[in-house]
């Protein structure tokens, strides 16, 4: 009876080791995903983050599916995905951007630095309208239908390879 | 070592930080309730609350513009009269268990809870054979 | 050329690892006659040279630091010409490689002293001891050579370091991890003696009186590191926390947690011959946790979204010698460990009794600990992330602590092998009369947590309860390592108050001051005088002038900084502490708002030093418990030779030698 329990120590080790084995070769997810995926987008009404555009509210997302855009001028990576936000306006995708902490002339800057594929742009001071759908960082790139549901999530910076992705979930979300 | 990993680990986030934008923080990020019990509620409830930008560290105890955000909407909700259980729930209702260190009994969390009860027989088996057997023969073998 | 000699060392040394395992394990092999293989002979000497080799190879690479020599790698990732000279030197382990390169350095040390110095054991405990400690640095040796070489030269020496991260960049960073290190590895020679005795089945009070000296020695060293990393992380992080239970934390405070049950167990089995099997477990147990430490920490695989110094090949590389060692040692625990034969008998009320309870308490507190500490790594293989914190942690280890603090406090009073409870009645009177006597007080003034009101009451059961083993003796003539241990409890008494104060009663001030502006905190009135830019040799500053007046007295200046690193470029703040006697005032400078004011945090955290006074008179208690025993036995082997002296005297009289007293 009592080498039975000489064997646990040795057991629990073996679990733990093979558990340790498998998640090193599990690629890291250092994400942190929403869970209001599904969910109607919560009430908003943000002021325009500069005098170019005008705000965005929750009542703008009716009709057709469109791509709410959380992303910041002082973000590198919001630097990275321009290109292909432009792209996917340029294939007709309506954008909705939502600026982080950020100020007009920045927000300006930014534009005319890097292109601006925006219909309208709100803006979020102190993270208000981030919080409330879930998302924790920037970028984040939300696919809402023409309900005002969240449909799907991309988090980090829109790489070519995800323009195919983001463009389907559109698709899906009509 | 240890130590310095997780400083490094914060370290870094300072480095996220430099970079980050010049905005003044929210409001009620660096400021506390006039409130003595509210701001008590809401301390309690910030300190139980994670940091989704950090490593290990509660909204409490971090200058990640987020947290400083998050504890904007901890501390303008108490004072909007939510209790801090609601304010809870609606972080959970977005970010999922992992925005919470306060245990909830979940399909998830569930055998976190059961481990103490389980390590509780467990120790109370070990003792038992230990102690409480031996107790019985040592009054009987102990004369020899 | 210094760095290829620092390489050349380390071959050689591992080299000299495999002769002492070759060896070590010739020992175990006697002849037909029963006399020593010849092979035996070369343990010893191949562990002391091999100890000279490792540390000249991290001596080599000190100086690597010291003079930036930027055709290294290592160096020129990870300092910079421009650093001061202490954090050039503290720099070489605060990296991978280079905590590595330390970690195998004492390593061979710890293993050359032990061949050097240790004469109490058979040949063949000792020949197997080698050996296995031959295994572990071996292991070791081939991860630093093949995976993370410290000496790696560039095709082309860069032209400046890209210097070393500022909040490593302290003095308490130069201190902790090295101590830290020391207790890890003071482990290990733990786990070899445990595993020679296992293997030779020499399991006995002998045998653990050459093992307490380490496992003391490794408990001290882990105790004064983690109370040193702790009050590091309370300055140098800002908001006034000294625990996270972050898992780079946990990684220490599982090792000591079995390190602590290893201690009392060895002590039990050197004074009584009994937990043999316990001691062999916990001495398995306790390197395993600094094993599993140094994995988690540097695998990566708990680390989430800010990783540092991880790397999943290394992660695999540890994992692997983790399985190697400890699965290793857990098989033969469990093949060997049946037929060590059972320990002497005790009753449940005997000083035994309370400490294997006390044992089995801290055993679940690790569980617990390493449960909370794993369980996110469980779930995210399952792609669910959990966050396990403070809330788990507290009540669930509390569950476990509290009846051992209570056991704790009675425990010492005990006899060995069997008491009656009418005995201490006075005493158990005493204890739960202060428990409760303290926590109807301190309820009777406000409403406090739980937790923090259970603390205290202990606390003052137990700092009561630790002096009493000292009730009716002469002073003078108690020995040095009760003097030891009565410190330590009390340390513990100190440390818990300390931790239960910062819990029940600290106040927190954020607020936005203009220059010029008050705030009262307890009766402490801090006014910002100025705000003024300053600058380092490698950062640049602002820096905070806070008078802080306590009851309209003279003023003391504060000044907290917001410090800007160039190199790599980070900002940190400096917090600045005033400290009383009965607590500290705790000061950061935030931001400045747009309307001028400035960012104050300012916390009184009453009694918060007694957490880190605690946690060094627990240190001092174990340096003591060593000093004791060293010279105990220094005492005994005079003696000893003293009387093989007088009976070679005596029979070269010719007359008939006494029988020898024991």
């Amino acid at each position: 009876m009592r080498s039975v329990y000489l064997w646990v120590p040795l057991a629990l080790f073996a679990f733990f080791a093979g558990l340790a084995a498998y998640m090193l070769t599990q690629e890291k997810d250092q994400f942190v995903e929403s869970t209001m995926i599904g969910q109607p987008l919560p009430e908003f009404a943000l002021d325009p983050a500069y005098a170019g555009l005008p705000g965005a509210a929750k009542a703008d997302f009716t009709g057709k599916p469109r791509l709410l855009n959380i992303w910041a001028s002082w973000c590198l990576p919001c630097i990275a995905e321009a290109p292909q936000l432009e792209a996917l306006q340029k294939q007709g995708v309506e954008i909705v951007g939502i600026a982080i902490r950020d100020r007009p002339e920045d927000v300006a800057n930014f534009l005319a630095k890097y292109g601006n594929p925006y219909s309208r742009i709100g803006s979020d001071a102190i993270s208000e309208v981030q919080l409330a759908i879930g998302s924790s960082g920037v970028p984040e790139t939300f696919v809402i239908d023409g309900k005002g549901v969240i449909r799907y999530q991309h988090i980090g910076d829109i790489r070519e390879s995800d323009v195919p992705k983001l463009l389907a979930e559109l698709e899906k979300a009509r | 070592m240890i130590r310095f990993i997780l400083a490094a680990i914060i370290a870094l986030l300072a480095l996220s930080v430099a970079a980050q934008d010049s905005m003044p923080p929210a409001p009620y990020a660096y400021n506390q309730l006039a409130d003595p019990r509210l701001e008590a509620e809401a301390s309690a409830l910030m300190h139980t609350l994670r940091c989704l930008k950090c490593q290990s560290q509660s909204i409490a105890d971090s200058d990640a513009p987020m947290a400083g955000d998050m504890r904007h909407q901890v501390r303008s909700r108490i004072l909007a009269g939510e209790s801090p259980d609601e304010i809870r729930r609606w972080l959970i209702a977005r970010y999922g268990d992992y925005v919470s260190y306060e245990p909830e009994v979940s399909s998830t969390t569930w055998p976190l809870f059961v481990a103490p009860l389980l390590l509780l027989l467990v120790v109370g088996a070990v003792l038992l054979r230990r102690l409480g057997k031996r107790r019985s023969d040592a009054e009987g073998g102990d004369v020899a | 050329m210094i760095a290829e000699i620092g390489l050349a060392a380390l071959w050689l040394a591992a080299a000299l690892a495999v002769l002492q395992m070759v060896s070590g394990a010739a020992a175990l092999r006697t002849g037909p006659a029963g006399e020593a293989n010849p092979l035996a002979i070369y343990a010893r000497p191949a562990a002391v040279v091999q100890a000279f080799l490792a540390v000249l190879a991290f001596l080599l690479l000190l100086r690597a630091f010291a003079i930036t020599d930027l055709s290294l790698k290592l160096v020129a990732s990870n300092s910079h010409s421009m650093k001061p000279l202490l954090y050039k030197l503290t720099g070489t382990w605060g990296n991978h490689e280079g905590s590595m390169l330390l970690w195998v350095g004492v390593l061979a040390a710890s293993g050359g002293l032990l061949a050097g110095f240790e004469k109490r054991l058979p040949e063949r405990t000792m020949g197997a001891t080698l050996a296995v400690q031959g295994f572990v640095a071996l292991g070791f040796y081939a991860f630093l050579l093949l995976a993370s070489n410290p000496f790696e030269r560039l095709p082309v020496p860069a032209a400046e370091g890209t210097g070393l991260n500022p909040l490593l960049q302290d003095i308490g960073l130069a201190i902790h991890p090295p101590t830290l290190y020391a207790g890890y590895v003071g482990l290990s020679v733990a786990f070899s003696l445990a595993m020679g005795a296992l293997l030779t089945r020499e399991v006995n009070p002998s045998f653990a009186r050459v093992m307490r000296p380490w496992v003391l020695g490794a408990w001290v060293l882990l105790t004064l590191g983690i109370t040193a990393g702790s009050y590091w992380a309370y300055y140098e992080l800002g908001w006034g926390g000294w625990w996270f239970w972050d898992p780079v934390e946990n990684a220490s405070l599982m090792p000591w947690l079995a390190a602590t049950a290893l201690m009392h167990s060895v002590s039990v089995l050197a004074a009584r011959d009994a937990l043999r099997t316990w001691t062999i477990m916990l001495g398995v147990l306790a390197f395993s946790m600094s094993m599993l430490g140094t994995f988690l920490v540097r695998s990566g695989v708990l680390t989430s979204v800010h990783a540092f110094a991880v790397d999943p090949e290394r992660g695999a590389f540890i994992l692997g010698l983790l399985g190697l060692y400890i699965g290793g040692a857990f098989t033969i625990f469990a093949l060997r460990a049946g037929a060590v034969a059972e320990g002497k008998r005790f009753a449940a009320l005997s000083r035994e009794g309370a400490l294997v309870f006390n044992n089995v308490m801290l055993s679940a507190i690790l569980a617990i600990v390493l449960l909370g500490t794993l369980y996110p790594l469980l779930t995210e293989a399952f792609d669910v992330r959990v966050s396990v914190g403070p809330p788990y942690f507290n009540p669930a280890s509390a569950i476990f602590a509290i009846p051992m603090l209570l056991v704790m406090a009675v425990g010492p009073l005990l006899r060995w092998k069997s008491d009656k409870p009418a005995r201490l009645q006075f005493e158990l009177a005493l204890i739960a009369a202060l428990v409760i006597g303290v926590i109807a007080l301190v309820s009777f003034f406000g409403r406090f947590p739980l937790l923090p009101l259970l603390g205290l009451g202990l606390a003052a059961a137990l700092a009561v309860a630790a002096l009493l083993p000292l009730k009716g003796r002469k002073l003078a003539r108690v020995p040095v390592a009760t003097w030891g241990m009565v410190l330590a409890h009390f340390g513990v008494a100190v440390s818990l108050f300390g931790m239960a104060c910062e819990g029940a009663f600290s106040e927190e001030k954020l607020a936005a001051v203009a220059v010029g502006g008050t705030e009262q905190i307890n009766d402490f009135a801090v006014m910002l005088d100025a705000v003024t830019p300053v600058a380092g040799p490698n950062w640049t500053a602002i820096e905070a002038s806070l008078a802080v007046r306590q009851d309209g007295g003279e003023p003391v200046i504060l000044t907290p900084q917001a410090r800007n690193f160039w190199s790599p470029p980070q900002s940190t703040s400096e917090s600045a502490l005033l400290t009383k006697w009965n607590g500290q005032l705790y000061a950061v400078i935030g931001n400045q708002a747009e309307d001028g004011r400035w960012q104050i945090r300012i916390w009184w955290k009453p009694f918060v030093t007694f957490i880190w006074y605690g946690g060094l008179l627990i240190g001092l208690g174990g340096i003591l418990a060593i000093a004791g025993r060293v010279k105990v036995d220094v005492t005994r082997r005079r003696a000893a030779s003293k009387g093989d002296q007088r009976r070679a005297d005596l029979e070269a009289l010719g007359a008939v030698a006494p029988q020898p007293a024991e």
